[in-house]
């Protein structure tokens, strides 16, 4: 492009001689008023709405204690329609006294309190030079004086004695510990962890096998009890047994054996089972399973009778209780392991050995 | 003592008139009879006989036959997909079910049958079942003696209740929610709301299992378990809701919502009713 189709200026510089600014200063608008400040009936309206909103949250605190007073609470409370009287009305009432106050002084500081418009300045981000230099001296006598340059000996033995001092901490990382060890690999239904109590009271039982008895109720279960499509939550037998009117395992013991070997029983057409191991550790076309996904340990017993499909609630993990617990759908990794299930000598049905694989979600140690 | 020999002094005395064997053979029969009934395994309904069972196969072929086949041994499309299942062996209980809940006749087929007013009268329903029940043998209508808790003391009902509470959260709630609210299940089916169902209905659904939920048969729940379950069921019904509404017992989802739209929707109506009415005006002050 030439210069030629561009105006003619005057001087090589754009800028047109002369013109200090092309625009001058407008300075700042003039400042508007609201409504309550040139207005003295708006001025008394809002002040009547910001007591009001005040005097509506008194009358909200006043009720709530009120409330407190009044309504039965406990196994026989006082109700609204089908709702417990007392927690509702406390919760009304505060929650009217909070909004009240919040939106009184909100409204407040909109409408009556001093309205100045304030103007603040930018200013430079960087400190001054003489600052800087004032502080870049500082610091260097502060080298020479201390002699970290001149003193090796006490810059390396401060430099060990910070590393050392960071040891500390990732030592007592080994609190976290110690390691599960083998116990994440058995569950309750290998007899051979048992303890000495719990060997006693089956030495009292003249049996083999572990029963697979009902969750909650801890009844036995004979094949012939279940019919096809029937879906059984169940437990071992020992978690239930009672020896001395004492129970064999309890506590923090019962509920750590219980949440590793929860299981849940499912019977099907002996037809519809598609893998030979299933087939196999079946009685009759009822196969047992472990009830805790091998993705984060959820129980799961949402089971569909027409699929066979088993669906964790927790992340949708979808287990094929026909095929091994193979994996059909979600983040579960692992097949859902499967209980060898026997019939014991009374026609009760048994585990005939603990879960080949530990259950669960994969863990670091188990590779 | 002589006040009570009395009467049967006096009922001797007409041991040998004319009347006296048939009156005994009456009374035998009628003793016979109302044991046999009283003890005799339910059944549908009274009437068993061969007209209702007649009326409820002619009802069948009408409403029932185009899914289930003209003798309910099911139907599958060209597909190879189930269009209607055999219905041997599942006995009165799922047709009182299916039929007393609306689900049958099914309008289409599809991921669930949802339950809808009922097609049928009572005596029709009867028919029905009690045809269904001679194509094999299955569950028969639970009678209300199975989930009542009368006679029991108050203790022994506190103690089905909790018993039933156990068993429910154990055995439902992974489908039905821990209230009986119901949730989704996968590939378009749900766990329907079973709180407010009948109890005859929640024992018929977990006697027969219908659709693609599972059994719980009387030997995987006895009847008792089961008559504790719907205890609790109506115990969470009668109890009142402690923290206020329950929003459909859903959890995070519904009270989420709730929050959202209620909560935060309030708090800005408040921020816009407050800064509407702080619009500038163009007068000037008084004195300036």
């Amino acid at each position: 492009m030439s210069d030629e189709n561009l105006p003619a200026t005057t001087a090589r510089d754009h800028t047109p001689v002369g013109v200090d600014e092309p625009l001058g200063n407008p300075g700042l608008e003039p400042h508007q008023w609201r409504p309550t400040d040139v207005d003295p009936k708006a001025e008394k309206r809002a002040e009547r709405q910001v007591a009001g909103l005040f005097g509506l949250a008194m009358l909200g605190a006043v009720l709530f204690v009120v409330c407190y007073i009044v309504f039965k609470i406990g196994d026989d409370p006082d109700t609204f329609g089908n709702l417990a009287a007392s927690n509702v009305s406390l919760g009304v009432c505060l929650a009217v006294t909070l909004l009240a106050m919040g939106a009184g002084i909100i409204q407040w500081a909109r409408k009556l309190m001093g309205d100045h418009e304030i103007v603040e300045m930018r200013h430079s981000a960087s400190s001054s030079q003489e600052d800087r230099e004032a502080t870049v001296s500082i610091l260097k006598t502060g080298l020479e004086e201390s002699g970290l340059g001149r003193r090796p000996l006490i810059r390396n033995t401060l430099l060990g004695a910070g590393g050392l001092l960071g040891i500390i901490p990732i030592v007592m990382l080994r609190d976290l510990g110690p390691l599960p060890g083998d116990k994440l690999d058995h569950t309750i239904w290998d007899m051979d962890t048992w303890n000495a109590e719990e060997q006693a009271w089956w030495a009292t039982q003249n049996r083999t096998l572990q029963r697979v008895v009902r969750d909650v109720v801890g009844t036995p279960i004979k094949a012939v009890d279940l019919e096809i499509g029937d879906l059984v939550n169940a437990e071992p037998e020992i978690l239930f047994a009672v020896q001395d009117n004492e129970p064999v395992v309890e506590g923090t013991q019962l509920l750590v054996a219980k949440s590793k070997a929860a299981v849940i029983l499912h019977r099907m057409l002996p037809s519809d089972i598609t893998s030979a191991q299933t087939l196999n550790w079946s009685v009759d076309g009822i196969v047992c399973y472990s009830k805790i996904c091998t993705h984060v340990g959820c129980p799961i017993s949402l089971n569909e009778r027409t699929t066979h499909h088993l669906l964790c609630p927790c992340h949708q993990s979808t287990f094929d209780l026909a095929d091994s617990g193979r994996v059909l759908f979600g983040p579960a990794a692992r097949a859902l392991p499967q209980l060898q299930l026997t019939v014991d000598d009374e026609g009760y049905l048994a585990a005939k050995q603990d879960f080949t694989e530990p259950v669960g979600p994969s863990f670091w140690e188990r590779g | 003592m002589r006040l009570l020999n009395r009467p049967l002094g006096r009922l001797s005395r007409h041991r040998r008139g004319p009347v006296a064997g048939l009156l005994v053979l009456v009374l035998g029969l009628l003793l016979t009879g109302g044991l046999y009934a009283a003890f005799s395994p339910a059944q549908a309904h009274d009437d068993n006989s061969a007209a209702q069972v007649k009326q409820g196969r002619e009802l069948f072929l009408v409403g029932c036959s185009f899914c289930h086949g003209v003798n309910g041994e099911g139907v599958k499309t060209l597909d190879g997909n189930q269009l209607g299942p055999s219905l041997a062996g599942v006995g009165a209980a799922a047709v009182d079910f299916q039929v007393g809940t609306g689900r049958m006749p099914a309008v289409q087929p599809g991921a669930q049958i949802p339950d809808k007013p009922t097609s049928y009268t009572d005596e029709e329903i009867a028919a029905l079942a009690a045809y269904v029940a001679t194509l094999g043998p299955g569950p028969a209508i639970p009678n209300e003696s199975d989930w009542s808790l009368d006679g029991l003391t108050e203790a022994e009902r506190q103690a089905a209740i909790s018993r039933g509470g156990q068993i429910f959260l154990t055995n439902c709630t992974a489908c039905h929610n821990f209230e009986g609210s119901g949730g989704a299940m996968p590939q378009g089916g749900y766990a329907p709301k079973i709180r407010g169902v009948p109890p005859k209905y929640v024992f018929e659904a977990m006697l027969t299992g219908p659709q693609a939920m599972d059994n719980f048969s009387n030997g995987n729940l006895s009847v008792e378990e089961k008559r504790d379950i719907i205890a609790y069921l109506q115990s969470l019904q009668e109890n009142p809701g402690y923290g206020g509404f329950g929003l459909g017992g859903l959890g995070p989802v519904s009270e989420g919502l709730f929050a959202w739209l209620v909560g935060i929707g309030g708090l800005v109506g408040v921020a816009v009713w407050i800064a509407a009415h702080t619009a500038r005006t163009t007068k000037k002050k008084a004195e300036a």
